[in-house]
């Protein structure tokens, strides 16, 4: 069984107080890094190679060092919290179930990047995720681990709770950025990275939930051992959500390095009803399908790559054989046309043609060349918008239809569109 | 209550004061630009254009940037809502788990689309893309909480509890 670090306390009545997470071990990480040069915490963490948990895998150490060094413009740490990934959910048992390991790696990670501000940007419909979070900012304030001189340091360090209003790119950096300035979400062009001009035009860290809790037990225990326990480019365990049809649905922390078929098999019963697995999703709805005899391949950001698709944000869908994939690619096709933000015309115009022509191909109304128009809409447009809302929409398309072909192919010629 | 009139939108002092306090949290007072809307719609029930003119004269801003925030984001009402809103997800997993039955449950219990409210304001119905949640496909959410493992029973039990 792998090391339970995030997850170590979920089971503990008032896991989300300050007394359990201090009788826990909690709030010693900060301790600590009050001790510690700023740039000796961010070499730990690159030590570790903990990369980024939301989805994009960037190590997170090495985005707190592109901060400009001596800088003394404010500097902002914001956290996302806009958790929207299909397929994902496990910020919101962190943000339920253990907020202080959130707060502490946010007072770590603002010593590293000399920030005093942070932000955390909550989806709007996590009410209780927001309550229970503010919650526990509320005792930290009292307890003098935020505001003014934390624990005597010298240090100050506030938090801003921000809840976002429903969007899914306000989970993308820039966009959330441009969500917290006031504006609606749309993605800034990079460069200029976050780091350099971020939030209000100063210098920003917006790292994930998740990669902030892992923080305090880096420090407390090592870069090294963190890096040990996953593989060889990504350190750590991680949350995996999931969901579909598996016996038992929901958040299982392993090892970066578990591979899709024990997480399935081993952690998750199996597919439930006795039914054989089709196809897998592993890493969020963006990240490209995989068909049942792909499985096993390793859940670590470079293990997804090399198979072709991404770790992403660990959502993990799961779908038995009587699933039909040209409706899953309807389903799939519908959110990204609802959630581009229509800044860049590839992304607009193609979400929105790629969901009416899946809608006839399930309508039974397909055409013999619809298959190779989305193919070929979604080519083009990859690698050509100001952000990757759009490429993670391409992952779905091409590998729902080149995979499984015969299916679609087989409804367009029952409808009569052979 | 003329205070809490769409068309006629005016925040109490007390929340004016909430307003500034808002606005000097962040760097630039625009930053609070979706919490004071997420206030005004709590007063008001919904954001009105007058709502949103109101709103605009508070942050020095112009009713057209104001605009293009509310109808960017989706928990933004532009018109009123019923007292409670149902939310079900149909995204990718509660779609594997059945959502299409919980939805078609709905509207035939609420007599309503998507997108629409009961003639007696009681209910709006939405159908929603992913609130993460996906361990208790199919679910939604109702008014600030989720609700989750749906079958049309346990829809029945939770209409039959909203007030």
């Amino acid at each position: 069984m792998a090391e339970r670090i995030f997850t170590r306390t979920f089971h503990l009545p008032g896991s989300h107080t300050l007394r359990v997470y201090r009788e826990t071990g909690g709030y010693t990480a900060i301790a600590k890094a009050l001790r510690m040069e700023p740039a000796a915490i961010t070499e730990e963490v690159k030590k570790s190679n903990l990369r980024g948990l939301g989805g994009a895998g960037f190590p997170t150490g090495t985005k707190w060092s592109f901060i400009p060094k001596g800088s003394t413009a404010p500097k902002y740490l914001v956290v996302n919290a806009d958790e929207g990934e299909p397929g994902t959910f496990k910020d919101r048992y962190l943000l339920e179930r253990d907020p202080h390991a959130v707060i502490e790696g946010m007072l770590i990670a603002a010593r590293a990047i000399d920030s005093r501000q942070g932000f955390v940007y909550i989806r709007g419909e996590y009410v209780q995720p927001w309550r229970i979070f503010s919650g526990a900012v509320r005792e930290a304030y009292g307890a003098g681990l935020l505001g003014k001189n934390i624990q005597g340091s010298g240090s100050d360090f506030d938090i801003i709770i921000h809840r976002g209003a429903g969007a899914y790119i306000c989970g993308e950096e820039t966009g959330l950025i441009s969500s917290l300035e006031g504006k609606k979400g749309w993605p800034k062009v990079k460069p200029p990275f976050p780091a350099i001009k971020g939030a209000f035009g100063q210098p920003t860290i917006v790292n994930n939930v998740e990669t902030l809790a892992a923080v305090p037990h880096i420090i407390n225990r090592g870069g090294e051992w963190f890096a040990g326990l996953g593989s060889k480019t990504q350190g750590g365990t991680r949350l995996y959500s999931v969901s579909g049809h598996v016996v038992t649905p929901g958040v299982v922390e392993a090892s970066v390095s578990i591979t899709l078929r024990s997480l399935i098999y081993d952690e998750c019963g199996g597919i439930s009803n006795g039914r054989r697995l089709k196809a897998v999703v592993p890493g969020g709805a963006s990240a490209a399908i995989l068909t049942a005899d792909e499985i096993d391949v390793t859940m670590d950001v470079d293990g997804l790559k090399n198979a072709g698709t991404m770790a992403g944000s660990a959502g993990v869908i799961v779908m038995d054989d009587t699933v039909s994939i040209p409706e899953a690619l309807m389903v799939v096709a519908r959110f990204y046309a609802h959630e581009s933000c229509g800044q860049c015309t590839p992304c607009r115009e193609s979400t929105g043609w790629i969901y009416k022509i899946a809608c006839r191909i399930v309508e039974g109304k397909g055409r013999k060349e619809d298959l190779d128009t989305i193919l070929d809409v979604a080519k083009r447009g990859a690698g050509t918008t100001i952000c990757a809302f759009y490429d993670g929409a391409v992952g779905p398309y091409i590998s729902y239809v080149e995979k499984f072909r015969d299916e679609f192919e087989a409804l367009i010629r029952s409808g009569g569109g052979a | 209550m003329p205070a809490a009139d769409p068309r006629h939108p005016q925040l109490s002092p007390e929340q004016l004061a909430e307003v500034r306090r808002l606005q000097s949290l962040y760097p630039d007072k625009r930053g609070a630009l979706l919490p004071v809307l997420q206030l005004a719609q709590g007063t008001f029930g919904y954001i009105s254009l007058e709502v949103e003119e109101y709103v605009a004269k508070l942050f020095d801003l112009t009713p057209a940037h104001v605009h293009e925030v509310v109808t960017f984001y989706t928990l933004f009402f532009q018109e009123p809502k019923g007292r409670h809103v149902i939310a079900v997800c149909h995204n990718l997993s509660c779609h594997l788990m059945g959502a299409k039955t919980i939805i078609d449950h709905l509207k035939q219990r609420l007599g309503v689309e998507p997108g629409e409210t009961t003639a007696d304001g009681r209910v709006t119905l939405l159908s929603v893309e992913c609130l993460c949640a996906c361990e208790l496909a199919p679910m939604m959410q109702v008014d600030d909480g989720y609700e989750g493992v749906l079958t049309p029973e346990k829809v029945d039990r939770i209409l039959a509890g909203l007030g």
